[in-house]
């Protein structure tokens, strides 16, 4: 059952440290349910350190993480994972000795993969399909993305946090990837993307939240942000009309 | 929605082709070690005993190919699980001396069995001990290893000694699996034959569960990227015990087949065979399965003929067939986990 707009995700002065690093200086986030939220931020800002402590790759040092109401901040990586929340990290976490359909198999907790999900999958990304049997680490750079995010579809999931999905990918890929975000947003799937591409994070996006310096320093809809160019350079240095 | 499809079949991606040269290498040595030997019965019987020796080092190496070849667990320790596999192998055959001695294949393939069994199930017990106290704590840190899993080596040793002597202990095989069937005027040992199988069983089950199998994706899948598993929802922590387990028990299954195979030794038996073991796994590649057996048949192989042919040189004729296989491929035969 979805509660649209309630939050699905909350962070409450959340910090997290890497060895002698103080990276997350009390983050405040709240992904409501049902939308996508888009987290951006300069390089070094510390959205894939918040994506990682939410996943308890990183453990938090101070504060709390609920999800769907339960707090997780000291549940591991499996326990968050199988609450139903899909991880597309920045590196795309691509087993590259197995095989596409074995890196699906393996994502699939329950242990088989329903026709249903697979035929969306190669509706979004014929790749998939047409490289079946091929080995992962053979697919290009594109495919790859593809794959780490089939894999974190292949079953339902409440909540994809997805860190930077357009890193490196060619414009015709992007736009295509702008289809599939949507696609699954009107599934009802809750989003939490980290993403540089603002025009990408424009079309998708239903709430941002900008960071700076391990911190939460804007909160908002996406609309919002999107209409007003003096707040987008005074947060993230950029304007609308260079990503037209 | 379109109507749902079924998995696809093919892929467009050719498959990687399998690499068969090393597959003949074995072949080749063999061919090429016929000239050198002279007499063909001699060279079989040197064949046989060489792939039989090359089955059994297989079974003693292929727990250390999970451990640190998978695993990245560098166990200085994997002795320790063969020397005990070999004393409680001979912890079962002592006493039932009488089903040792009687002319009945059923009796002599029971206690067999028996031993086998008994020094799978205590090298695992040992082997989940040595895990939790030895291994975990000192995870991914290989200079610790070392000294950890040595430490843990020379303790079970000194165990050993402490229950069955330092003396040097001998024992027979099973009736049945004494002597020879000749083939011509060559002479091939039973309990050889009866190592072939076994190894080939344990390959075989190997690469079944490794290839075929939901925890063997697992196992391959961590094994790459062991955080991203956990952030899918598998726990690696109880799947890497369970591979400890596992390497620790198919040194056991070695261990009774190396003790047998030797028929005297000193509870240095498996230190004495770690160097062996480390070669075999490098010459294999980390990680591979096939790799390990056929750097174990190579060596095998290697040693028998060089010993018949060039004794002098025997010494030295696993570090040469290293070096050469280095030389050609730096990665091993066949190399699975990129290190």
């Amino acid at each position: 059952m979805t509660d649209k707009g309630a939050p699905l995700l909350a962070l409450d002065k959340v910090e997290t440290r890497i060895g002698p690093y103080h990276i997350l200086h009390g983050v405040d986030l709240v992904v409501p349910e049902g939308g996508a939220t888009m987290l951006l931020g300069r390089n070094g800002a510390g959205k894939t350190t918040t994506a990682r402590t939410v996943m308890a790759l990183w453990r938090a040092s101070a504060g709390s993480i609920t999800f769907g109401g339960r707090d997780i901040t000291r549940e591991d990586a499996p326990t968050i994972a199988r609450l139903g929340v899909g991880y597309v990290p920045e590196s795309m976490g691509i087993f590259s000795d197995l095989t596409v359909a074995e890196n699906l198999r393996l994502a699939a907790i329950s242990g088989h993969l329903d026709p249903k999900r697979l035929d969306v999958i190669f509706s979004a990304f014929p790749a998939i399909k047409r490289f079946w049997l091929g080995r992962a680490g053979t697919l290009s750079g594109g495919q790859k993305q593809m794959l780490s995010i089939a894999r974190a579809i292949v079953e339902p999931r409440r909540l994809l946090i997805i860190d930077e999905p357009t890193k490196g990918l060619a414009p015709a890929i992007i736009a295509n990837m702008i289809g599939v975000f949507r696609d699954l947003k009107a599934t009802g799937v809750t989003i939490l993307m980290i993403e540089q591409n603002f025009a990408l994070a424009r079309a998708i996006g239903d709430t941002v939240a900008v960071m700076e310096d391990g911190r939460i320093v804007h909160h908002g809809s996406m609309a919002e942000l999107a209409d007003d160019d003096a707040l987008q350079r005074r947060l993230l240095g950029l304007s609308m009309s260079a990503h037209q | 929605m379109s109507n749902p499809v079924t998995a696809p079949t093919t892929s467009d991606i050719p498959r990687q082709p399998l690499d068969w040269l090393p597959v003949a290498l074995p072949l080749m040595v063999a061919i090429a070690a016929f000239p050198l030997v002279g007499n063909p019965w001699t060279w079989l019987t040197l064949t046989v005993a060489g792939l039989a020796m090359g089955m059994i080092i297989f079974m003693v190496s292929s727990g250390l190919m999970l451990v640190f070849g998978l695993m990245d667990v560098l166990n200085f320790g994997h002795g320790a699980f063969i020397a005990l596999g070999a004393y409680v192998g001979l912890a079962v055959l002592m006493p039932l001396t009488p089903w040792v001695e009687a002319t009945s294949v059923l009796l002599n393939s029971a206690v067999f069995a028996l031993a086998l069994c008994a020094g799978v199930i205590v090298a695992g017990v040992v082997g989940f001990v040595f895990d939790r106290l030895l291994i975990q704590p000192v995870y991914g840190n290989h200079l610790k290893q070392i000294l950890m899993t040595t430490g843990g080596l020379i303790i079970v040793e000194q165990l050993i000694r402490a229950i069955w002597g330092s003396e040097t202990v001998s024992f027979n095989l099973p009736a049945s699996l004494r002597g020879s069937w000749l083939l011509g005027e060559a002479a091939v040992e039973r309990y050889r034959i009866v190592a072939l199988g076994i190894g080939s069983a344990v390959f075989l089950g190997l690469l079944l569960v490794l290839t075929r199998t939901r925890i063997g994706l697992m196992i391959r899948a961590g094994v790459e990227n062991r955080e991203m598993l956990e952030a899918m929802g598998y726990r690696t922590r109880h799947l890497f015990v369970g591979v400890f387990v596992v390497g620790a028990m198919l040194a056991g299954l070695g261990g009774v087949m190396w003790g047998l195979y030797l028929q005297n030794f000193t509870a240095s038996i498996g230190a004495q065979i770690n160097v062996l073991i480390f070669i075999v796994i490098i010459i294999g590649g980390l990680g591979s399965t096939t790799g390990c057996l056929i750097g174990a048949l190579l060596v095998g192989l290697t040693s028998n003929y060089v010993g018949f042919a060039a004794p002098k040189i025997a010494l030295f004729s696993n570090i040469l067939l290293m070096l050469l296989i280095l030389l050609w491929r730096p990665q091993g035969l066949y190399r699975v986990v990129d290190r």
